[in-house]
This record gives C-alpha cells, sequence and structure tokens, in this order.
C-alpha cells in the first residue's frame, strides 16, 4: 500500500496514472463500490427473495442479500479501473478515486476482483451454485459485455448492458427458491426496460460530458431528436411491463393501480422531454429523477404486499 | 483529502507523513475487520447448513 510515487518521464501522463495510495482511507475504497447503484441491487434482489416461493433462514438470507451487494459493489470497482480514463474527463464521474488521484486504477482492479471472488463464494455456501453462478454471470456482463465491449462502442450500450442491473432480483429469487423462474424475469424485465428511459434521460443533459469522454451515448450518436422519440417509445413499453407482475402473481389490485398510475406519469414525463426544445433540459431532469422513484415505488409496493401477506 | 499530486515523503524517502501513517492504519484496520467479518459469516454459514446434519448424525 506504500507505493513508490512514479513521476520521472510521466510529466504527461493523467494524475491518476501517477497517483500514490498512500492518502487513501477506507472510505475512498467504499466509494469504488458505487454504493448508491450498491443500494439499488440491495432493494431489488431483496424484493425477489421475498417474492420467491420457500424461505431460509434469516442469517443465511442476510448473507446472501450481503453477497449479491458485495458482488454488484465489486462490479462497480472493476467499472471504476477500466473507465478510469473516460472518469476523469466526465464532471459527474471526475471525483471518483481513480481519476482524482487516491486509488491507483490496478488497485482497484485488485480490490474488485477479490471481492467479486468472495461474493460468489459466499453466496454458493450461503444459498445455492444457481444464485452464486448467476451472481458470477452479472459481474461477468457489467465488467466485460458493458464495460469492456459494449460501452465504447455502440449506443445500444445501455440497453443491453442494463442486463447486468436487471439481474439482482433473479439472483435474490434464485437464492431462496433454488429456480429462475417467469416471475424472476418479469423482475428482471421491469428494470431492463426501465434502463434506456432511466439513463438517456440522463445522457440528454449530460451529452457534453459523454460527447467529451468519446462514449457513444444516443444523444451524441444520434442526435437528441431521436433520443427523445427512443426514450418515449420505451417508457410506453416499460409502463406495460410495469404492470405485468399483477398478471403473474406477484402483485394485487392495489400493485395493478399503482403501476398504471405510476406508468401513466412516467409516459406523461417522457412526452414531456418529446415535446420539449432541444436545449430545455428541465423535462429530461424530470423524467430522471421521477424514473428512480418510479422504479422504487414499484419495488417497494410489491415488497409491502408480500410482507402483508398479501400474496397468499 | 490531500492533494496526491503534491510531493509524498516517498519520493524524497521511505518515511511517511502523519496523514500518510494515519490513513495506513485505518486501511489496516478496515482490512482487519473485513477480513473478521468475512471467517465470522463462513462460520455462521457452516453452522447454519450443516449444524443440523452434524446433530442428528449417527456415531
Amino acid at each position: 500500500m506504500t507505493d513508490t510515487f512514479i513521476s520521472d518521464g510521466n510529466a504527461q501522463a493523467a494524475p491518476y496514472e501517477r497517483a500514490s495510495s498512500a492518502f487513501a482511507g477506507p472510505s475512498d475504497y467504499f466509494a469504488l463500490l458505487k454504493p448508491r447503484v450498491m443500494s439499488l441491487v440491495i432493494f431489488t434482489a431483496f424484493v425477489g427473495m421475498v417474492a420467491a416461493p420457500g424461505g431460509m433462514h434469516p442469517l443465511l438470507g442476510a448473507v446472501a442479500l450481503f453477497s449479491i451487494a458485495v458482488g454488484a459493489g465489486a462490479s462497480g470497482a472493476l467499472n471504476m479501473w477500466w473507465d478510469a480514463d473516460i472518469d476523469a474527463v466526465m464532471t459527474r464521474t471526475a471525483e471518483r478515486p481513480i481519476p482524482k488521484g487516491l486509488v491507483r486504477a490496478p488497485e482497484a482492479a485488485a480490490f474488485g476482483l477479490f471481492l467479486s471472488g468472495l461474493a460468489v463464494a459466499l453466496l454458493a455456501l450461503a444459498s445455492n451454485y444457481l444464485a452464486a453462478g448467476l451472481l458470477a454471470f452479472t459481474i461477468f456482463f457489467y465488467v466485460v459485455i458493458y464495460s469492456m465491449w459494449l460501452k465504447r462502442s455502440t449506443p445500444q450500450n445501455i440497453v443491453i448492458g442494463g442486463a447486468a442491473g436487471a439481474l439482482p432480483p433473479v439472483v435474490g429469487w434464485a437464492a431462496v427458491s433454488g429456480t429462475a423462474p417467469l416471475e424472476a424475469w418479469v423482475l428482471f424485465a421491469i428494470i431492463f426496460l426501465w434502463t434506456p428511459p432511466h439513463f438517456w434521460a440522463l445522457a440528454l443533459f449530460t451529452a457534453g460530458d459523454y460527447e467529451r469522454a468519446g462514449v457513444p451515448m444516443m444523444p451524441v450518436v444520434r442526435g437528441d431528436a431521436s433520443t427523445r422519440r427512443q426514450i418515449f417509445a420505451y417508457s410506453l413499453v416499460l409502463a406495460a411491463a410495469g404492470v405485468t407482475p399483477y398478471f403473474v402473481g406477484l402483485g394485487t389490485f392495489i400493485y395493478l393501480g399503482v403501476s398504471l398510475a405510476l406508468g401513466a406519469v412516467f409516459i406523461w414525463r417522457a412526452w414531456d422531454v418529446l415535446k420539449s426544445s432541444v436545449h430545455d433540459h428541465l423535462p429530461a431532469k424530470k423524467l430522471f429523477g421521477f424514473s428512480v422513484f418510479y422504479l422504487f415505488a414499484l419495488f417497494a409496493v410489491m415488497l409491502a404486499e408480500n410482507l402483508a401477506g398479501l400474496h397468499g | 483529502m490531500a492533494d496526491p499530486s503534491i510531493e509524498t515523503s516517498s519520493q524524497s524517502d521511505n518515511r511517511l507523513t502523519p496523514e500518510e501513517e494515519q490513513k495506513r492504519r485505518q486501511r489496516n484496520v478496515a482490512i482487519a475487520l473485513g477480513l473478521a467479518l468475512f471467517m465470522a459469516l463462513v462460520f455462521a454459514v457452516t453452522i447454519l447448513r450443516l449444524g443440523g446434519a452434524v446433530a442428528e448424525r449417527t456415531f
């Protein structure tokens, strides 16, 4: 941890390439785990665990959930290692530990790999090999398929890459039941279809950042108008997908009502984005904010109904 | 948080500044706690998953 400060002949290198980890504290390593993303993963995986038939010992369930969270965090650290160069030029990500020069990129890679192995092994011990395998696949998909391959090569990056963020409820479901049936994939579908409008709304008002970094996000490659149309189209499909838990027994009529209402608001927000002028970023910001609430609310209602015993 | 672009003590010699020492101590404590937690979790999971079988085995 007391790395020699490399400066000779490296004057042109970015700060993160000349970093020493001497000043890095535990909180900097924790920041590598993308805590905010991790909290969403914990929540959706927990809903998957609660919704799954059967049950498991509470402590085993807690360890399984902890493993899923650590696995998600590990993939975040590996993503930050791989994307250090683009994080450094984007305003939104420039304060991350690697571009800030607090943690060396190879250390983040080692940290992420170590935690990945630990998380998968612990999940296998606490639950079953299917859940552990799905967690390993999630990490692989996020790091290799999304970060290393898709992110810099296609505007469909977050569409396909969204699968990684959508898998946690399936992992949670598998941890409890040892299976991954249609119901689990309904939860997957909601997050998968939610990802494009969520990230493209963000990209609409941070397109300059992505352009500077050379990331082919939809607004950068296809332009604002096309992105707005696609956001609207995905919002229609998402609103429909948001209702499906009711039809597979994951929600009661309360869920049906809430999902219909939230879906209608989502479509209305997306319509606002579609009709706004190119320089008006407010509708996109509103949609971005609402999209977070939308996903949280749908899963929260499902969770509340389950905990209240309304699903039998 | 100190700016890492500022020359650290390790450039001139191998002695750490007080801030670097403090950070190293924090990292060491975090690693120790992390390992202890991992061991405790593996132990607890093992007992929970195998405990019943061990208790019911015939000698």
